[in-house]
């Protein structure tokens, strides 16, 4: 660089320091003065969420508060949510992923498919559905087969269990051959044996085999004419893709050739299925759970659970094998094709696949010869057509598309590959993650866009709006989305959700991500409105997880989506989607199906559901369908709580023959509806369950186990329903149950029995002796046992239904029973003993506790608090403080021994020890008092004061707030050591940073200036006033109060003028957070010292020309004429000079401030006869209301308001009158404005002041009655 | 003042206004306005029982009737709407 050039660049620098410099001195406000351009304010109060994404860094103003963080540019950089197994390597932030968070449950929802659309017979009218879209009738008859398949396999494998044990000694039976190959006989069934598949299992794959002969072809029954050579074998696990005839796939694109020709090689119809598993790849996933590669058709590829386990090298193909129908709409594979880079997962995936290739190459004749016995099989020829594939992982790599015939082709190789380096992407669309391309791949390619089909520049624009919504900035996102809605019509539903429902389903998915995909669909929906009709079900197949998620916000979502489906569908077509889930083989199905009905039912009323619900609940066909009925009306009685009241009787009839149903799993779900609905109904409704009771109470005695269970919870929840009488008879009745249940080593069933007796007992009609009696001794018995305490469900259960049956039996009996086991050598169990009665003896006092049981409860809480080596949740010291508070005076003799073990624990090496004992003294000084132990108290007090050199800042916080408690007890003067030495040992804590320490200093120090500042020089408490001023930087609003307050305090003791002084200076400061609390704190002198003395310095300090002064002095008077009130009349006409200058000011804030300050003068004195004042201010209020910045134009308004009080509403509406019909538009929007606020606070007013109008021809305007006249 | 007034009842006010029936807006007419002032000074009227009894005085009705009357006038207070020149 050349000498001049260094020059310029270190005069720019200088400027631009120069400029930072000024930025810090400078005399105006950046919060206002920032925002007068306009940009900062908001137009216009948004309607829904939408700016809740943004993010707080691209927030200018924002991002000027905040404290130093790196560049923008590398915290966008910053990688986002990579793999999940890196993360635990590296230390990274968790992972975002949904995946990662989900159990196995959750996980199933990747199982499903999205079904292709159905007919819409509201559209359709009268036609006959078109072939190729998916009827009623047609998905019903599926899913009969799909059961019946099921069934049959379900007998099958009991039938091979049979067999297998009957004939353990014999050789198992050889495969029946049926067609298939040996060696890929074997081949597949090792996979299975590693797939650590159970019998079942097994059996169930052999039997897929046998298949075809058992179930007849359905589809070859059915030719479609597109389909020549598609002649695979129908099974039931065939899915039910293939039915719809697809023109252009001359062969099916599974990658066997002729695939008819071998069944065998071909389990269920999937050439997928033989391969996923690569031997040397993580654990392939067992044969029950369908992976998703069995669904070639219907998903977008390798949308498999875990990428890793089941490979899709996307760079050859990205997955996109075209679902059926859809296969002409989404881009080949060949225009995707090495578009993505390779990913390292792919690349690794290549070095793998020649590992396996070599691994697995085919065994040769005399190989298996060698492995396999001489007989009991036989060795078949493979069917002619049958050409082995030689590389099974290949077979992943190259799937055919429909359009190419299925041969092998070498992959092109890519030099432009670039690894982990994403791609630039054209035309300014956001950054690419690897596993989008799959989705996104096609907008790579740079094609013409104009030599595109208009569908597919459709196409092409939706994925484009919807990668921005996904990966792109705010900024971006928001117009995406908005384009995204106004154009859905346009675009159409198919197109929509074909994009869309897909990448819900990849696994890879992000919790953000999630959101603002499910917020598109929201958006989308409510502009389609019945066109969503024939993807309802493809849009539940994606939300209904959501309904289980275990977050919250993702429940709430998805119910809200599924709400608006079914407002915007109509109940008919959302009974036709979900009806055939219900009795779906599929657990995992039938549970969020049924959720999603509650849902239904809550948008759509319950009353239209109730028919189809019945008719569910008493199926007769599936067991299946009459447990998902049953749910969904316990979903429905969680969902509305209170609002089934009304359909209460109707729901409890569709479910009660449900109790005595022959299958168990209905049985329970019954009584837990029951029970749900009893909850929700609580307290009313028990006349809808007398048809129950009788089937219930005989249930309990006839069943074991879950169901028992059920019954019981059930019964709890309907026995606080009933009457008193009824109560106690049925309590009675089920309590011997209950007690023999008592023993049940089953976790559910203890939890559950904990619940009913807890229930039973608070209900009113049970006697507290029948308790005492017949239910604690087994109570205590089998529940007060260590192991109890172990389990937190458990344990919190335990201390729940001990209290409430403390709240029947008095405390005497609970306390007298456990207070032994205080003493325990169980530190979990003492805590729980200490817990229960902590809260036993909050509830009921410890008046029944008598002098010995006193001795020992004082005992045992002394030895419980000492022997605690851990209490993160204060237990041990919450029960101490209770049991000590309730006993009053009958501490006094125990206090010294108390005293002791606190000063000992002062002294102790842990901090967390030291704290607790500060802690402790908080809570009994009160009791202390009451036990005139004020001598005890003063020793603790200058102990305490020896311990303020404490280290640890939670530990002294609780010190101070120990001495702030012995100082509010024993007052001022009494205080030892003497306030005159306390304080000054104060004044250094107060630049403590910490926050506890700041709370709890601030208050003490202001409880003396409060109580005792007589006892501080002056000049201690100015310099405390220093210190104060930095408090009012504090976070906490706690502590910028008690400051506040403080000054006051202080002024009053020293007298105003030298704290006004003060905080006076202080409105120099840039921070507006310390401006705002300084103007606050000047008003409270003002309000404490009397107004006289605060307002001629203030009014002298806006003179100062300088735009924060003069503001923070408008707004201390705004907060004072606030405070003082109707006090303010001696002050008003001081004032107003001061005010009408402000009000005329060219600044904004100034203005803005100045009406504020009106607006609490006038409604501080309305009605004390300053009306010629406030009319002087008025006129000079007017003219602002034209402003069109928000806070200045609330200000102006509620100033107006404020007058309309003072002055009367005539006399606001007088002003209004001029505008009201302007030529101006403008002017009179205004006008109506001010008129409306007006109409609506004094309405009754106006009638007397509305302007007299005259006649005219037809009409008439006058109104006479005004002028009668006696 | 804050960003939190988005959130207080000015951001409700609209809303509010547009719950009464009484209020306006800028392109409200003459005839409509006059018909609520109308109605509102009928129902104020009836609201106060003083005044009722003052108008019953000055007119020698019965109370009840003038209350009846009232009621029946806010009914079209101001006769028929007029023939509107535009839209």
């Amino acid at each position: 660089m050349s000498d001049p050039e260094i020059a310029k660049t270190q005069e720019e620098r200088k400027r631009m320091e120069q400029q930072l410099a000024s930025m810090n001195s400078v005399t105006y406000d950046e919060e206002f003065y920032g925002a007068t351009n306009k940009s900062d304010y908001v137009s216009s109060i948004p309607v829904n969420d939408e700016d809740e994404n943004l993010d707080p860094m691209d927030n200018d103003v924002v991002r000027r508060l905040a404290s130093y963080t790196a560049p923008k540019s590398l915290m966008n950089d910053m990688p986002r949510g990579g793999d999940a197994d890196d993360d635990d390597a590296s230390g990274m932030p968790k992972s975002k992923k949904i995946i990662d968070r989900e159990d196995d449950y959750r996980r199933r929802r990747l199982n499903r498919i999205i079904s292709p659309e159905r007919h819409d017979p509201f559209a359709a009218g009268e036609k006959t559905p078109d072939p190729s879209v998916r009827t009623y009738a047609e998905i019903m008859r599926e899913e009969a087969l799909k059961r019946e398949k099921e069934e049959t396999l379900r007998l099958i494998a009991k039938k091979k269990k049979e067999e297998e044990e009957s004939g353990k000694a014999a050789p198992p039976p050889p495969e029946k051959a049926g067609g298939a190959q040996k060696r890929r006989n074997r081949w597949d069934q090792s996979q299975d044996g590693d797939g650590g598949a159970e019998a079942v299992k097994k059996a169930k794959t052999t039997s897929d085999w046998d298949l075809p002969d058992a179930t007849p072809g359905r589809w070859d029954a059915t030719p479609t004419p597109g389909r020549v050579a598609d002649a695979t074998p129908g099974m039931g696990r065939r899915n039910r893709w293939d039915e719809t005839p697809t023109p252009g796939r001359v062969v099916d694109s599974d990658a066997t050739p002729a695939g008819g020709a071998t069944p065998g090689a071909t389990p269920a119809g999937m050439t997928w299925d033989a391969t996923p598993k690569l031997p040397g790849m993580a654990t392939p996933t067992p044969k029950r759970q369908r992976s998703r590669w069995d669904e070639t058709p219907a998903t977008m590829g390798s949308a498999t659970p875990g990428s890793v386990a089941t490979p899709g090298p996307g760079g050859y193909t990205p997955g996109v094998t075209p679902a059926g129908g859809a296969g002409l709409e989404t881009p080949t594979p060949g225009t995707i094709n090495l578009r993505g880079p390779i990913t390292p997962e792919q690349y690794n995936l290549l070095r793998w696949e020649k590992d396996i290739e070599e691994r697995n190459r085919p065994l040769t004749d005399e190989e298996l010869d060698s492995m396999f016995p001489q007989e009991g099989y036989k060795i078949l020829d493979p069917p002619p057509t049958y050409v082995p594939i030689r590389t099974p992982a290949r077979k992943l790599v190259a799937t055919p598309t429909p359009m190419m015939t299925p041969q092998y082709a070498i992959p092109e190789e890519n030099r432009g590959q670039q690894f982990d380096v994403p791609k630039e992407l054209p035309g300014g669309l956001p950054f690419m993650k690897p596993e989008d391309y799959q989705y996104f791949g096609a907008l790579l390619n740079e094609d013409e866009e104009e030599e595109l089909s208009p569908d597919e520049q459709k196409e092409r624009k939706i994925m484009k709006l919807l990668l921005k919504v996904k990966n792109g900035t705010p900024p971006q996102r928001k117009t995406a989305l908005r384009q995204l809605t106004d154009k859905a019509r346009d675009f159409g539903a198919g197109p929509l959700f074909n994009r869309i429902l897909p990448l819900l389903m990849q696994p890879t998915l992000e919790d953000q991500e999630r959101h603002l995909l499910v917020k598109v669909i929201d958006r989308v929906l409510y502009k389609l409105d019945e066109l969503v009709r024939p993807y309802v079900h493809k849009i539940l197949v994606v939300i209904e997880p959501l309904l289980i998620d275990e977050d919250y916000y993702a429940r709430v979502e998805g119910r809200e989506i599924i709400s608006n489906l079914s407002k915007a569908a109509g109940l008919a077509t959302m009974i036709a989607a979900m009806r055939p889930d219900i009795d779906n083989i599929d657990e995992y199905v039938r549970n969020t199906t049924a959720r999603a009905f509650s849902v239904v039912a809550s948008a759509l009323g319950i009353p239209a559901l109730l028919p189809f619900l019945k008719a569910v609940c008493q199926s007769k066909k599936s067991w299946q369908a009459r447990h998902t009925g049953i749910k969904i009306v316990q979903q429905i009685a969680i969902l509305i709580g209170c609002a089934v009241l009304p359909h209460l009787r109707s729901l409890v009839e569709i479910i009660e023959n449900g109790l005595s149903d022959e299958n168990q799993k209905v049985r329970t779900i019954t009584a837990l509806s029951l029970a749900a609905l009893a909850e929700a109904a609580a307290p009313y409704g028990i006349e809808s369950f007398d048809s129950v009771l009788k089937p219930l109470w005989k249930g309990i005695r006839s069943h074991r186990g879950k169901v028992l269970a059920a019954f019981l919870k059930a019964i709890g929840f309907i026995i606080p329903l009933m009457d008193a009488l009824y109560a106690s008879y049925y309590t009675k009745e089920v309590m011997v149950i209950l007690i023999r249940e008592f023993q049940s080593p089953d976790e559910e069933m203890k939890k559950i029995v904990l619940k009913v007796v807890k229930q039973c007992v608070s209900t009113e009609g049970v006697e507290a002796d029948y308790i005492r009696n017949d239910i604690l001794p087994e109570f205590f018995r089998n529940f007060w046992v260590r192991r109890m305490a172990l389990d937190r469900r458990n344990y919190r259960q335990l201390v729940e239904t001990t209290v409430e049956i403390a709240n029947k039996v008095g405390v005497a009996d609970i306390v007298g029973r456990i207070v032994e086991d205080l003493k325990d050598e169980s530190e979990p169990y003492r805590r729980m003993v200490m817990e229960t009665i902590e809260k036993v003896v909050v509830n009921l006092g410890a008046s029944d506790i008598d002098a010995r049981l006193e001795e020992l409860l004082i005992d045992g809480i002394l030895y419980a608090f000492q022997e605690q080596t851990s209490d993160d949740a204060n237990v041990m010291l919450n029960g101490f403080g209770a049991v000590v508070n309730s006993l009053g005076q009958r501490v006094k003799p125990y206090l010294p021994q108390i005293c002791g073990t606190i000063k000992w624990r002062l002294n102790n090496k842990s901090a967390k020890v030291r704290q607790q004992a500060a802690d402790l003294i908080s809570r009994i000084a009160v009791v202390m008092k009451q036990c005139q132990e004020e001598q005890l108290m003063g020793h603790l007090g200058v102990v305490l004061y020896e311990y303020l050199g404490e280290e640890y800042p939670e530990v002294l916080g609780s010190i101070l707030g120990a001495l702030k408690a012995i100082v509010n007890v024993i007052g001022m003067t009494k205080m030892t050591p003497p306030i005159k030495d306390l304080l000054p040992r104060l004044t250094p804590i107060l630049k403590n940073r910490h926050e506890k320490v700041q709370e709890n200093c601030i208050d003490l120090v202001g409880r003396i200036a409060d109580r005792g500042a007589e006892f501080v020089p002056a000049r201690e408490w100015m310099r405390i006033c220093f210190e104060l001023l930095e408090m009012l930087k504090a976070h906490k609003k706690g502590i910028r109060r008690a400051t506040v307050n403080t000054f006051g305090y202080i002024a009053k003791a020293i007298g105003p003028q030298d704290v006004l002084a003060t905080l006076l200076n202080n409105l120099k400061v840039q921070e507006r957070q310390n401006r705002v609390c300084t103007t606050v704190a000047i008003a409270i002198v003002a309000e404490t010292c009397s107004p006289f003395t605060v307002l001629p310095a203030l009014m002298n300090e806006y003179r100062v020309p300088e735009l924060n002064v003069q503001n923070g002095v408008l707004k201390s008077l705004s907060f004072l004429f606030e405070y003082i009130g109707e006090m303010g009349k001696d002050y008003i006409y001081a004032v107003t000079p001061l005010l009408e200058d402000a009000l005329m000011d060219r600044d904004l804030v100034h203005r803005q401030t100045a009406a504020s300050a009106v607006k609490h003068m006038a409604l501080g004195v309305a009605g004390l006869g300053c009306e010629d004042a406030l009319v002087h201010l008025l006129n000079y209020v007017w003219p602002n209301i034209f402003e069109t910045s928000p806070h200045v134009i609330n200000a102006v308004m509620e100033a107006i308001e404020g007058m309309r009080v003072a002055l009367g509403a005539a006399v606001v509406l007088n002003y209004c009158l001029q505008g009201l019909f302007h030529p101006a538009r403008k002017v009179r929007e205004v006008y109506w404005k001010i008129y409306n606020s007006l109409y609506i606070g004094a309405q009754d007013a106006l009638v007397a002041a509305y302007p007299m109008l005259e006649d005219e021809e037809h009409n008439v305007y006058t109104r006479p009655e005004l002028m009668m006249f006696v | 003042m804050q960003a939190s007034d988005r959130f207080n009842i000015n951001s409700q006010l609209e809303h509010l206004q547009a719950k009464y029936v009484g209020t306006g807006h800028a392109d409200l007419h003459r005839y409509e306005w006059a018909v609520n002032i109308q109605r509102d000074s009928y129902a104020s009227y009836v609201g106060h029982y003083p005044i009722l009894a003052y108008f019953a005085l000055a007119e020698n009705e019965s109370i009840g009737r003038e209350r009846y009357n009232f009621m029946q006038r806010m009914l079209l207070p101001c006769g028929p709407p007029p023939e509107r020149e535009d839209d």
